[in-house]
């Protein structure tokens, strides 16, 4: 079935999968921005166990899809994976700390004789929520704004700035892309709490969950005009098919925009309908928010990859020497490799069918504070 | 390929892997092997319907919990660690070696990621057969996760289903199921899930055993000792049994492997096995010293375990660095110089394909193809840097053989004083059996420094040295994130052992 395909096809849809493995990490990630949320919206004790309760049956689902994304992107484009790893070394290797803190705190936060105390693994959560989602958001900003390497002809990456992709931080571009996605993450961890957690007798705490979702909103709209009327008048990374020969275009992005309409209509009514989850959600007193705002945050983050990597774009292109630039027609891995790999893929609806059934199970009931007091409370997070 | 090597980062870099993936280690042995122990439990449970089980089944889920964050945690890092550290092998072998990473995502995290959350917080969410489901598919998903890596370091043991392409100068895959049936890595998958649950069955046996000394939740540490026993000892069988299986293969695929964890410089016809020795740690490949100072060989069983064959030839050190021409065996010499030629010619065809000279670049490939097969010894410089470090695979080797040899021996003697119920008296087996987890631990780093030392210096045996795998990076890079990564596990690791050694005083009835 796939063997037919042509190679070219075969990499059109493998930026398709791992663009979409990608926008649904950029969604679940409303767990870490729920962790940043812990110590405004948890003033009592309880509140903050309902809200560490509540994450934590759901923090191994985007771990496992950050995971998933870093080892489809090693099989299909390899020659990335080498490059941004191996060459950015610091910005991975800082988020990767802030992920590592993050897995072990869920499950020794509240254990008697935890060593660090419960403040240290709630910091840790906080950390993992803001610092590892900005350098995510920075890192992604580079396929816009291009990072400083150099290939020879192994393919073996120099990099040519000391700070080794910490640099990407600096860039107003990637960071307010970065403080956007920080943003959006707390306000989907908001709308996610109020979806999930049964409020009665806090009232108080519902009201600042719903509020937080309004705030946060109007805190991410900044950063996403500045993120947005940017890429629109950037230069960007253009190849020419014939030749494979990259070169600066003038509004190049914006150029992908309107020659790929789909595209366009996918950012723009991600946006809508983020927007919308927040209005239903502050001003209708509703609480299923979290999936208008999920599936917008997953429209625009599609958006946002194949804006990236379609239309003859170079999505990781070097600053340092344009003709190193990757796209995805000489990072991917070879027919064979993709082939197989489209078979795995198969597996994927599986694997969805699977989350969604056993999510719907557990969500069915909501999280209540009598769940994570009573008997059973030595067994909660 | 690589202009200048920098012995000291590849140095620390290796360092570095080796620190992140023993840690990994400690967890994930645990979690291979708890969790079909608690999913018995469970089981157990709901067959009888004696809620003393389903207490069981949960305090052996609390420890597991604690132990299941920081084998996470420990994980990620190895996974993008092959494109910070390796970067060059991840592009290299990427084609082959990133699909079974990423099916290990799609086929395995998510079965363990998701049914995780059902197990531990299901029980009053879900039916009881929904419940016991989601443990099962627990443990297959964590062992279904060691099936994958295993076959992509399987893979880097002995590369099969693929070939070089000189244009990309990469290696690409041709045989999905030749990497997947490879035979090393199901015998990498057997062993290692196997030890796994040898490892679980000892983790349980040492905290009931203490329990029984102290006299405390006696019911239900010999109910669990009688689980964990019985599993242990079909495990350790299995241990035995693939273990056998892996050094057949080492001898067949890895003879140099074989041979140092052997300590056997000079091959031999009807060669002996060590049985215990100490190894004369000044021998160099190529003089006259003994090799041991002092052993205790068994005759022929070397030969019989190496090639099914007692009178068989076992290849020494010596005779895979400088060759032996009787037995038919090309030295590490030999093929230094063909792969010389091999680098070379690759280097001659790039520049004449990119001159637009074809016949240039048709003449260089013959000339390539015909060496292509020794292409990672043309970055080696001496014969010698073949051979790795002996001492330490050595003794490694033959602790865990000795170990394997010792776990069979406890469980025999535990089910025996169980079924018997004179377990609680027997003061001195308990007394063993509460640091028999800690021997099972050295017995499966052991067998982690036997393979992946053994395999030096090859990062992809026999194609792809270390010194070439690595990544761009300075030595005080790579030193830095070192010592980050063993603050933050150490930390990491203190902090588990203490929420551990507390929840075992606190015990089952705490629940
Ligand atoms: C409880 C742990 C344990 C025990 C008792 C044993 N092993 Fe083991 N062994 C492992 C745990 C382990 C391991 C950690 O799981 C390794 C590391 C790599 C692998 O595939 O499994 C391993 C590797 C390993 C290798 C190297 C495979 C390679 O080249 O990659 C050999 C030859 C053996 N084992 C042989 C044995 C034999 C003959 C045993 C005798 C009973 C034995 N092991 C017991
Ligand atoms: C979790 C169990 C494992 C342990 C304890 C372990 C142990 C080690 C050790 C001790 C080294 C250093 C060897 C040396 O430099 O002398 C090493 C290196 C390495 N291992 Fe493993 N290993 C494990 C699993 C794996 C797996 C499953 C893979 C691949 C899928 C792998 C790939 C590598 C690589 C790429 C290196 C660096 C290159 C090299 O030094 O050969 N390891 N490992
Ligand atoms: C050196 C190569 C290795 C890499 C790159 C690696 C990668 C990972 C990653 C990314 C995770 C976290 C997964 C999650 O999101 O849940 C993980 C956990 C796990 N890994 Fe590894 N791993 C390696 C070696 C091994 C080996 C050799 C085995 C088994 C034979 C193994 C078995 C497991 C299991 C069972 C888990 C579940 C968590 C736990 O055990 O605590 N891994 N690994």
């Amino acid at each position: 079935m796939f063997g037919n395909l042509d190679t070219t096809t075969l990499q059109q849809l493998w930026w398709i999968i791992d663009s979409l493995v990608g926008s649904l990490f950029l969604f679940l990630i409303f767990v870490q921005g729920g962790q940043t949320l812990l110590w405004q919206l948890g003033k009592a004790n309880v509140e903050k166990s309902l809200i560490i309760n509540s994450l934590g049956r759901k923090w191994e689902m985007t771990f496992t899809t950050l995971v998933l994304f870093g080892g489809a992107l090693f099989a299909a484009f390899p020659k990335f994976y080498a490059t941004s790893f191996g060459g950015a070394y610091w910005v991975w290797m800082l988020i990767l700390f802030t992920f590592i803190v993050q897995a072990v705190s869920y499950e020794f936060r509240k254990k008697p004789n935890n060593f660090l105390g419960e403040k240290v693994y709630e910091l840790f959560l906080f950390i993992n929520g803001s610092v590892g989602i900005l350098l995510i958001g920075a890192a992604v900003g580079t396929f816009f704004t291009g990072s400083n390497f150099v290939l020879n002809e192994y393919n073996f990456v120099t990099w040519t700035n000391p700070l080794r992709g910490l640099e990407a931080a600096f860039s107003l571009f990637n960071l307010s892309l970065g403080l956007f996605l920080v943003f959006n993450a707390r306000l989907l961890g908001a709308m996610y709490l109020l979806n999930n957690i049964d409020f009665t007798g806090y009232e108080d705490f519902e009201a600042r969950t719903r509020k937080a979702v309004l705030v946060n909103l109007l805190c991410a709209l900044p950063f996403l005009l500045y993120f947005l009327i940017s890429l629109v008048v950037m230069d960007g990374f253009g190849v020419d098919p014939k030749t494979g020969i990259v070169s600066m275009v003038s509004g190049k992005y914006l150029a992908n925009l309107l020659s790929m309409p789909l595209v366009l209509i996918f950012l723009l009514a991600g946006l809508v309908l983020v927007i919308w989850g927040v209005v239903t959600t502050s001003f209708r007193g509703k609480n299923n928010g979290i999936w208008f705002g999920g599936l917008g945050t997953v429209l625009v983050g599609l958006a946002v990859f194949f804006t990236a990597g379609f239309n003859n774009t170079a999505f990781y292109p070097s600053k340092a020497a344009l003709q190193s630039s990757l796209t995805i027609y000489n990072a991917s891995s070879s027919h064979y490799t993709l082939t197989a790999m489209s078979y795995v893929a198969l597996l994927i609806p599986v694997v969805l069918a699977y989350v969604v059934y056993v999510w719907y199970l557990m969500d069915a009931k909501k999280i209540t504070a009598a769940e994570v007091t009573g008997e059973q409370a030595d067994e909660m997070y | 390929m690589v202009d200048q090597i920098d012995l000291t980062m590849v140095n620390w870099a290796r360092a570095q892997f080796a620190l992140t993936a023993m840690y990994h280690w400690i967890f994930v042995p645990l979690t291979l092997g708890l969790s079909f122990i608690i999913a018995f439990f469970e089981s157990i449970y709901i067959k009888t319907g004696n809620k003393e089980w389903k207490k069981i089944a949960k305090f052996w889920m609390t420890l597991f919990g604690i132990n299941f964050a920081i084998g996470v945690a420990t994980g990620i890092i190895l996974e993008f660690e092959f494109g910070t550290n390796w970067s060059n092998y991840s592009w290299m072998v990427g084609d082959i070696f990133g699909a079974p990473l990423a099916v290990e995502g799609i086929a395995a995290f998510f079965l363990e990621a998701t049914f995780f959350a059902v197990m531990f917080f299901g029980w009053e969410r879900v039916s009881k057969k929904f419940h016991l489901f989601s443990t099962w598919m627990v443990a297959i998903g964590s062992n279904l996760s060691a099936l994958w890596i295993l076959v992509a370091n399987g893979w880097m043991q002995y590369p099969i289903g693929m070939a070089f392409n000189p244009d990309t100068a990469r290696f690409e895959m041709q045989d999905f199921w030749a990497i997947l049936f490879s035979p090393v890595a199901i015998s990498k998958f057997t062993h290692t899930t196997s030890s796994g649950f040898l490892f679980g069955s000892l983790f349980v046996i040492t905290i009931s055993s203490w329990y029984l000394l102290k006299g405390r939740h006696i019911q239900m540490a010999r109910k669990s000792i009688l689980v964990a026993a019985v599993f242990g000892l079909l495990s350790s069988g299995y241990v035995a049994f693939t273990g056998d299986e892996a050094a057949y293969n080492d001898a067949q695929k890895q003879p140099m492997k074989l041979a140092a964890f052997e300590g056997l410089y000079d091959g031999e016809k009807g060669a002996g096995l060590v049985a215990a020795g100490i190894i004369n740690s000044s021998k160099k490949v190529g003089d006259d010293q003994d090799a041991f100072l002092f052993e205790i060989r068994i005759p022929w069983l070397l030969s019989l375990l190496a090639n099914r064959d007692p009178g068989s030839f076992v290849p020494g050190i010596k005779d895979l660095v400088y060759g032996n021409e009787k037995e038919n065996i090309m030295g590490a010499d030999e093929k230094i110089k063909k792969g010389k030629i091999a680098v070379e010619q690759l280097a001659l065809y790039k520049k004449a394909k990119k001159a637009g000279d074809s016949a240039g670049a048709e003449a260089a490939l013959t000339v390539f193809n015909q060496n292509k097969e020794y292409l990672g010894f043309g970055y080696l410089n001496a014969p010698e840097e073949a051979v790795p470090p002996v001492s330490l695979v050595y003794y490694a080797f033959h602790i865990m053989v000795a170990l394997g040899s010792l776990f069979p021996i406890i469980f025999i003697a535990y089910l025996f004083f169980t079924l018997k119920g004179t377990i609680i008296h027997q003061k001195w087996l308990l007394s063993i059996g509460v640091v028999s987890m800690f021997l099972g631990l050295a017995a499966q780093q052991c067998g982690w420094i036997v393979a992946e030392v053994g395999r030096q210096p090859w990062a992809i045996q026999d194609l792809l040295p270390v010194t070439i795998a690595r990544t761009n990076l300075t030595a005080g890079t790579v030193q830095t994130t070192f010592f980050m990564f063993v603050a933050i596990f150490t930390l990491l690791l203190i902090a588990e052992i203490r929420i551990m050694l507390k929840q075992i005083q606190i015990g089952p009835e705490g629940k």
